[in-house]
């Protein structure tokens, strides 16, 4: 089984190998999150099972537009700190054409987190091939600490939900999902995300996610 | 409910307990599927629901700080948690009891990782019975790392009280009323140890040497109820394994 850390659990005495999820104080090392504890050659990290998203620059993320100002959104991006799309970043716009028809209050957008300043002022920019409006298919929310696994290691359970059910999966960092296609695959793609989520923590969970799919297609042909 | 006359027959309390012996305990983690972090506690007849929420945008906005996370920590008090009905809404002693416990909370929340934002910590007390508070922070800290908030450590909280002379762990509620001094601790625990007192307050007299007494006292407490408390957070990992 794998070891669940709490945080003030006193996990290296070398201040040189603390990684994400982790504190130094004094020459120790202490987890600061509740989550999985994992050893890698040379640094020690905590994964976390809880908490919310915290934004950092590069993520892929869904945001639900809030505000239309006059240079730009307003993005909630499901973190505590709403996120800014500035006219400039957005390639659908075009001179003449009103911001509301471009996007409106309550449009879903997957956009690319551009700067964060020391403020947490977050900009995102929608200059990226996959960003884009979202205008149909499914959104599911999860808890965003267990978005690493519904990518599995370098894409894999991404990869598998894909070719199994055929269809399109964007995971935004901030634990939304966006699934398109076949009405039907969409729906067992949905559970299985749930189902990922759930177990977030087990092992072998690429093999039940498999099986799963599997199990579900069967019933509905 | 009247003074007894003796507080401690044949080396045993009122309820049937050693001098230091805790009172029973019941955690239960993410009881409230809403908040972000949640747990329910139940310390002798002390009865207790915390909510954890955040971090998360603060409003009204001028409570934001732009380089630091907002605690925010409400003491409540149900109307029907005592025997008279209590007046509902903040009063003296719900305000003052959710400043320092705040206070106490604050130095164990890694506040510089979430600027403008806010955590809210809000704790209900259903059922009262002396020690309420200390049940409140046993509570809240569980709810704090159930919502994955970044804390330095766990805070365990935990009473003593003199009563015929004698220290008594974990105060029922004849012994708080009529005993002659009450001292609630709250602890952070850290690699298993006990690092430093978070709270400390203290009402009736205590000599300097019983001072000392006490603190060992609620120490050794507190490593029990620390225990209690991880149990209740790992144990919703364990079952969901199976």
């Amino acid at each position: 089984m794998r070891k669940i850390v709490l945080p003030g659990d006193l996990i290296s005495t070398n201040p040189k190998v603390a990684g994400y999820g982790t504190y130094v104080e004094g020459d120790k090392v202490y987890a600061k999150i509740i989550g999985i504890f994992e050893q890698a050659d040379n640094s020690i990290r905590v994964i976390p099972l809880k908490g919310k998203y915290s934004p950092s620059v590069g993520d892929t993320i869904i945001g639900i537009v809030r505000e239309v100002a006059s240079n730009g959104w307003n993005v909630d991006i499901n973190s505590p700190y709403q996120a800014f799309l500035p006219l400039g970043e957005n390639p659908e716009t075009k001179p003449g054409k009103k911001l509301n028809d471009v996007l409106d209050i309550g449009d879903a957008i997957i956009a690319k987190v551009l700067s964060i300043d020391p403020r947490m002022r977050v900009t995102i920019s929608m200059k990226d091939k996959i960003c884009r409006a979202i205008r149909f298919g499914r959104i599911v929310a999860i808890n965003p600490a267990r978005v690493p696994r519904v990518i599995g290691k370098k894409g894999s359970m991404i990869k598998l939900i894909k070719s199994e059910l055929e269809v399109q999966i964007v995971v935004g960092q901030n634990g939304l999902i966006w699934l398109n296609g076949d009405r039907r695959k969409v729906a067992i793609a949905e559970e299985v995300v749930y189902l990922i989520e759930e177990g977030a923590h087990t092992e072998g969970l690429t093999d039940r996610v498999g099986e799963f799919i599997r199990r579900r297609k069967d019933v509905q042909t | 409910m009247s003074r007894p006359d003796k507080f401690i027959v044949d080396g045993k309390r009122l309820d049937g307990r050693l001098p230091d012996q805790l009172r029973p305990i019941k955690i239960e983690v993410d009881v409230l599927k809403r908040a972000d972090g949640s747990c329910y506690i139940e310390m002798g007849k002390n009865k207790v629901v915390a909510a954890v929420y955040g971090p998360r945008e603060a409003f009204p906005r001028h409570i934001q700080d732009p380089s630091k996370v907002v605690v925010r920590y409400r003491y409540n008090m149900a109307p029907f948690s005592v025997e008279e009905r209590k007046r509902p809404g903040p009063d003296r002693r719900s305000v003052e009891i959710s400043k320092v416990s705040k206070e106490a909370f604050e130095t164990i929340i890694m506040k510089e990782l979430f600027p403008r934002s806010v955590v809210d910590i809000f704790v209900e007390v259903l059922q009262a019975d002396a020690g309420s508070r200390t049940a409140c922070i046993n509570a809240a800290s569980v709810a704090l790392v159930d919502a994955g908030i970044p804390v330095k450590g766990m805070l365990t909280s935990v009473a003593v009280a003199k009563v015929d002379g004698t220290l008594v762990l974990d105060p029922m509620k004849e012994e708080d009323n009529f005993g002659d001094a009450d001292m609630p601790f709250a602890f952070l625990i850290r690699g298993g140890k006990i690092e430093s007192i978070a709270l400390l307050q203290m009402d009736g007299r205590m000599t300097k040497a019983e001072i000392k007494d006490a603190i060992a006292l609620a120490k050794k407490g507190a490593m029990e109820i620390y225990n209690l408390q991880r149990e209740a957070i790992m144990k919703q990992f364990v079952e969901e394994e199976e």
